[in-house]
């Protein structure tokens, strides 16, 4: 299976470069054990814009759809057997990029 | 065979058989809704059926090829335009039931997976008391006083989260087994509490029901996991704390303390199976945990004939050693309650006072400081602790209690 392992934060790109070093080696471990699928992070919602083509023109917003004061600053998408290695694994990713994180499966 | 008899036969198969029937269904058809249906479908095959045919010889046995006949069924139904293939494939499966350590073992999966920390705990006890203890979802919500559409969704909402976030339907690994079984019996002492201090104005001050229910799913933890000395350690807490279940309401519907019950109306066989796990968990050598501990503090009250024989310094040195392990204000409170025993009620009140900052919305606390208040004359301090802890308390036999003794204050 395939879970979505979101970090939640109040602010983007500030990762001491002690939690850049721990989460680059987290990913290697992800790699090297076959769990790694795709990770990165992401810029502040600021610079987002909402886009609705179900008319008959696109429409650009400025800004995120929902704004909150917490919001989803990074991700990784891991391959896991079941939610029992999924979680042990986004606990490893909470302690190495020292936020909290959230485990949703893809469907 | 007359119809009581039958009537018992049912009942019986009934709470021997339901777990192992669901999770054999779940381990084979890997999916919680189609096993609680399909049992559910062949007991209710069985209440139509047995009176007549006369009931099987392999109780057990029927329950599970009918509930495997109905699990296939409703696959076939919902997978009407499903190619040939997969329905020969769930045919061929169609295996006689493994050897009994085999099915043992699934239960325990069944249990594990119902007690899954990713799971609320409300929804962990609603379903493992569907699915593991097979109680209905009208019976989990009257035990629980909320509406059975609540506790039904709440049961519906997890089988789908299980299936969806693929929460494995296995015992855990050795590494992480501690911190499991000690949420499942997380679970199973919620459920026991529930019975024995039910909350609400409404309710009987013990629910019987509940409390044997706790008792006899951890004693099939226990037989599964024989080795784990949390599991006795609990198991005999409930045991020894059931025991004297009779002695601790009175007639009036008043709560008895420890101190004034009956002795003689103990179960003498509950606390003899208790007193006998403790002694096994002494006799391990291995350090306890709390459950264990608190049990050991039961079997020193329960030894004791009459209040006054009670050990009450070896009650105090084994509180000192679950502060150790757990040093939450509760047990804090409960260590100064034994200290009282010792050193006087002022030397116990002075410890009770320090947790206010952390016990002031905890009835107990109130309660406590009541009852030293008390014992020491300061009854205009005594009546104001009574009435918040009447003000605080949720179980009608101890308001009732606590009524009588804030009233008789001089």
């Amino acid at each position: 299976m395939q879970y979505l392992v979101s970090v939640i934060d109040d602010k983007t790109n500030s990762a001491t470069s002690d939690e850049m070093a721990a989460i680059h080696a987290f990913n290697d471990r992800l790699k090297a054990e076959g769990h790694w699928v795709f990770a990165g992070g992401l810029a502040s919602p600021s610079s987002a814009t909402v886009i609705d083509n179900r008319g008959a023109e696109a429409m650009f917003t400025d800004g995120p759809f929902l704004e909150s004061k917490e919001y989803l600053a990074g991700f990784w998408v891991m391959e896991a057997a079941d939610l029992d290695v999924a979680l042990k694994l986004a606990a490893e990713g909470s302690r190495a990029c020292n936020r909290k994180v959230e485990v949703r499966p893809f469907l | 065979m007359n119809g009581v008899d039958v009537q018992e036969a049912i009942t019986w198969a009934h709470r021997e058989e339901w777990a192992r029937v669901v999770a054999t269904l779940t381990r084979r058809f890997r999916d919680l809704d189609i096993a609680e249906e399909a049992a559910a479908e062949a007991f209710a095959t069985a209440v139509e059926r047995w009176p007549a045919d006369g009931v099987p010889p392999n109780p057990g046995a029927w329950l599970t090829t009918t509930a495997n006949r109905k699990a296939i069924d409703r696959i076939r139904r919902e997978n009407k335009r499903d190619d040939k293939q997969k329905e020969a494939q769930l045919l061929a499966d169609d295996d006689p039931p493994g050897p009994l350590g085999a099915i043992d073992d699934e239960r325990l999966r069944l249990i594990f997976t119902c007690c899954h920390p990713s799971l609320a705990m409300e929804t962990r006890v609603a379903l493992t008391l569907r699915m593991v203890g097979g109680l209905t979802v009208p019976e989990i919500a009257r035990a629980f006083l909320v509406q059975e559409a609540t506790k039904g969704q709440r049961i519906t909402r997890a089988k789908a989260k299980i299936k969806a976030a693929g929460i494995p339907y296995r015992v855990p690994s050795a590494e992480d087994l501690p911190a499991r079984v000690s949420g499942v019996l997380a679970v199973l002492f919620l459920v026991f509490n529930e019975g024995y201090l039910a909350t609400g104005p409404g309710t009987d001050p013990v629910r019987h029901d509940l409390t044997a229910e706790a008792i006899r799913l951890t004693r099939l933890v226990r037989a599964l996991l024989p080795e784990d000395g949390e599991v006795a350690g609990l198991l005999a807490l409930m045991l020894l704390t059931e025991a004297r279940r009779a002695a601790r309401v009175s007639a009036s519907g008043e709560l008895v303390t420890l101190d004034e019950q009956d002795r003689g109306a103990w179960d003498v066989a509950l606390i003899a199976d208790g007193h006998q796990l403790v002694r096994e968990r002494l006799a391990a050598g291995v350090a306890p945990g709390r459950y264990q501990i608190l049990a050991a503090i039961n079997a020193v009250h329960t030894s004791a004939r009459d209040v006054r024989d009670t050990d009450w310094s070896q009650v105090v040195a084994l509180y000192d050693q679950l502060v150790r392990l757990d040093p939450s204000p509760i047990i804090a409170l409960n260590r100064a309650i034994a200290v009282a025993e010792i050193d006087g009620p002022e030397v116990a009140l002075a410890a009770v006072d320090r947790l206010e900052s952390k016990l002031a919305a905890y009835h107990a606390y109130h309660a406590t400081r009541a009852d030293l208040l008390r014992r020491l004359g300061r009854s205009r301090d005594s009546r104001a602790a009574y009435d918040k802890a009447i003000e605080l308390a949720g179980n009608t036999a101890e308001i009732a209690y606590l009524a009588r003794r804030r009233d008789q204050l001089g």
